[in-house]
């Protein structure tokens, strides 16, 4: 590669195929935020309540303390099963522990089961749907062909069958449950990544040329990729309620752990007796499950919309 | 079906008519017709045969290829393989030699393979070595109550889905806007989650419903309810859309300019081609479907596959959990595989090999 001629067409290149880059970066961020506060200002009610709620859960994640300052796993044998009272707004469960503060601190380890598996599927999945879609075609057939085999699975029953191999526990957990839900990025990431390739200004490039390394980091990449984010904060709510299921029958992180999905399988056999011990950890649950669709949804909305 | 062939073909056979009139001596014509009437249809029924084949096949791969998975998910598993299927009985000699020569472990790995495809094929799933009986013979019980369960979760879903969708396409904002948010909080719920609550309701409270067990129809409608309202309010949505776009377009419209009532035309004609999206999709959750049933069996004291699998995964009873992956892939394979067949029935776009093309498949 002789330097100068190719890197000066490669330039010109990229300055006329792409506008964005172009840009200089505080511009970007003042037109970025600028279209945040336009689009929050237009957003309907469902987008407040959730990024309110959003708001609620980063802080029982990061600073559980300052909503309930009551021990989680502090057991009060004399207070056992109490129905929702002032000392206990959400009842206390079969060990006399406050439901209320397990729910708070239960937030933590189901978002972070639910952000692993999601990041490990968008991981291996953008791998996985890239490669797919930039190799030959023998290649792409032989990806997309394991991708079909994993996706023939039902998936929590594919996570059901890695656990067996590798052993319940919070870490299988987030492995088995990234496993299983690879295809859907894998597919959507090949989908996206021919399309790029197959658009005028790749052509150009490509004709221009450029390496295909270099074609497919700076080109290919952030034009492929842009989709990623957005089905994960979708995918999330879907994690998080395969995360609560595998734990509700014992698959995920045991107890003491306040994780939802654990609080509401020791609740079920006191179901009869104490509601609030299942009532509480499920509708924190459902409204987090709600929220990352809401928000996911609003931001596919945006995406699609971008540039029209 | 048989109604939109025959329009459709008395809106060919006049055109046809008008071409050979000009050609043909008159008493040749019906004849001439009628032949070429029946080498059409020959050659659409050796069609659909050849796809139908095909995606037989292809569903035979798929099976093949998951239990190919499955045997290499245990040869790369922590630790040997022979300590993975012992499980909990590691200490058990007599044990080892007889997993050593079942699965044929003092050979190398092609043999191994081999061996175990031979068992799959003969429909063998191999031995619990916790229980001491065939997989087969647990299996057995247990698969009937999951797959009903699920049937019974599907035919739910389906109902909700085209009654929501039919009743609220192409309504105001405010009816569209409270059912949207309807869907999304069902779709949200964990089914187990929706199943411990319809159960404290309907069965604690008001003991409409028995609390456990396969008793009957009515110990399976609770749980059903659990795993179909969430897959029905998503179908709904995907539903709903499709009856939106297809009440956009002409076809629509004519026949409300003919006169027929805005239901009509959605019962008639829309949900028609609204349903194709749903059908794809709805054999993508049958997956789910068959998930949630598992998880819910625990809520609902139900035998199943879901006991069979908690029970075997605390046991460490490997040959038990890799049978009920294999089998839970074979029920969604074939599953799809027949809403493909469906497919084929309920859209004839796709029934002619040109028109497939056309059709975007």
């Amino acid at each position: 590669m002789s330097a100068f001629a190719v890197d000066s067409i490669d330039d010109a290149t990229e300055a006329r195929v792409s506008v964005a880059p172009n840009l200089g970066l505080a511009r970007r961020l003042v037109t970025g935020v600028t279209q945040a506060w336009t689009s929050i200002n237009r957003a309907p009610l469902g987008l407040y309540l959730a990024g309110a709620y959003l708001v609620v859960v980063l802080v029982a994640v990061f600073v559980p303390q300052l909503i309930s300052q009551v021990d989680p796993t502090h057991q009060d044998l004399l207070q056992v099963n109490r129905a929702p009272s002032a000392a206990h707004i959400a009842g206390t469960d079969y060990l006399g522990r406050d439901v209320f503060s397990r729910v708070i601190y239960g937030a933590r380890y189901s978002l972070l089961i639910g952000l692993g598996a999601t990041g490990i599927s968008a991981i291996v999945g953008v791998i996985l749907g890239v490669s797919a879609g930039i190799a030959a075609k023998w290649v792409d057939t032989a990806l997309m062909r394991f991708v079909d085999i994993l996706a023939s699975f039902p998936s929590i029953l594919l996570a059901l069958v890695v656990i067996a191999l590798i052993g319940p526990g919070l870490t299988n957990l987030i492995i088995a449950l990234g496993v299983s839900h690879i295809p859907s990025y894998a597919r959507v990431v090949r989908a996206q990544t021919l399309q790029v390739i197959r658009s005028g200004y790749v052509e150009q490039a490509r004709t221009l040329g450029l390496t295909r390394l270099r074609l497919t980091v700076r080109h290919v990449l952030p034009n492929a990729l842009g989709v990623v984010p957005v089905l994960a904060t979708i995918g999330l709510g879907g994690a998080i309620i395969g995360a609560a299921a595998l734990s509700f029958i014992g698959m995920g992180p045991q107890p003491p752990t306040p994780e939802w999905g654990a609080i509401l399988s020791e609740s079920r056999s006191y179901l009869r007796i104490a509601w609030w011990t299942g009532i509480f950890p499920g509708i924190a649950l459902t409204l987090t499950v709600i929220t990352s669709t809401v928000l996911g949804r609003a931001w596919q909305t945006a995406y699609e919309r971008r540039g029209k | 079906m048989v109604t939109s062939r025959k329009s459709r073909d008395a809106g060919i056979a006049p055109r046809i008519w008008a071409v050979t009139m000009s050609a043909v001596p008159l008493d040749l014509l019906p004849s001439v017709h009628e032949e070429a009437e029946a080498g059409a249809r020959h050659a659409r029924v050796w069609y659909l045969l050849r796809r139908a084949l095909a995606r037989l096949a292809q569903g035979a791969f798929v099976v093949w290829a998951a239990g190919t998975l499955i045997f290499i998910a245990v040869q790369i598993a922590p630790g040997e393989v022979i300590d993975t299927l012992l499980g909990a009985n590691s200490n058990d000699i007599s044990l080892r030699q007889q997993i050593t020569q079942e699965w044929g472990l003092d050979h190398p790995p092609t043999v191994q393979y081999l061996l175990y495809f031979a068992r799959l094929l003969r429909g063998d799933l191999g031995t619990s070595y916790v229980e001491h009986r065939t997989v087969n013979s647990l299996l057995a019980d247990q698969l009937s109550p999951t797959v009903e369960l699920t049937l019974w979760g599907f035919g739910i879903a389906v109902v909700l889905a085209v009654i929501l969708a039919t009743f609220t396409s192409g309504r105001s904002r405010i009816g569209k806007g409270i059912s949207q948010a309807f869907e999304l909080t069902l779709v949200s719920v964990p089914p187990f989650w929706l199943g411990m609550l319809l159960l404290s309701i309907f069965s604690f409270r008001l003991g409409w419903f028995p609390v456990a067990g396969t008793a009957g129809v009515r110990a399976v409608i609770l749980p059903a309810l659990a795993i179909g309202l969430p897959i029905g309010c998503f179908l709904a949505q995907v539903l709903r859309e499709g009856l939106d776009r297809a009440l956009e377009q002409p076809f629509a419209l004519t026949a409300r300019a003919r006169g027929a009532s805005l239901i009509g035309v959605k019962w008639v004609h829309a949900l028609r081609h609204a349903s194709l999206p749903a059908l794809t999709i709805g054999g993508l959750t049958f997956g789910n479907l068959l998930g949630g049933a598992v998880i819910c069996e625990q809520v609902f004291g139900r035998p199943g596959l879901g006991q069979l699998a908690v029970h075997a995964i605390n046991t460490t009873d490997i040959p038990v959990i890799l049978a009920v992956g294999m089998l839970s892939a074979v029920v969604f394979v074939v599953i799809t595989t027949v809403i493909d067949l469906v497919y084929l029935a309920v859209d004839p776009r796709l029934r002619s090999e040109a028109q497939w093309s056309e059709a975007g498949k």
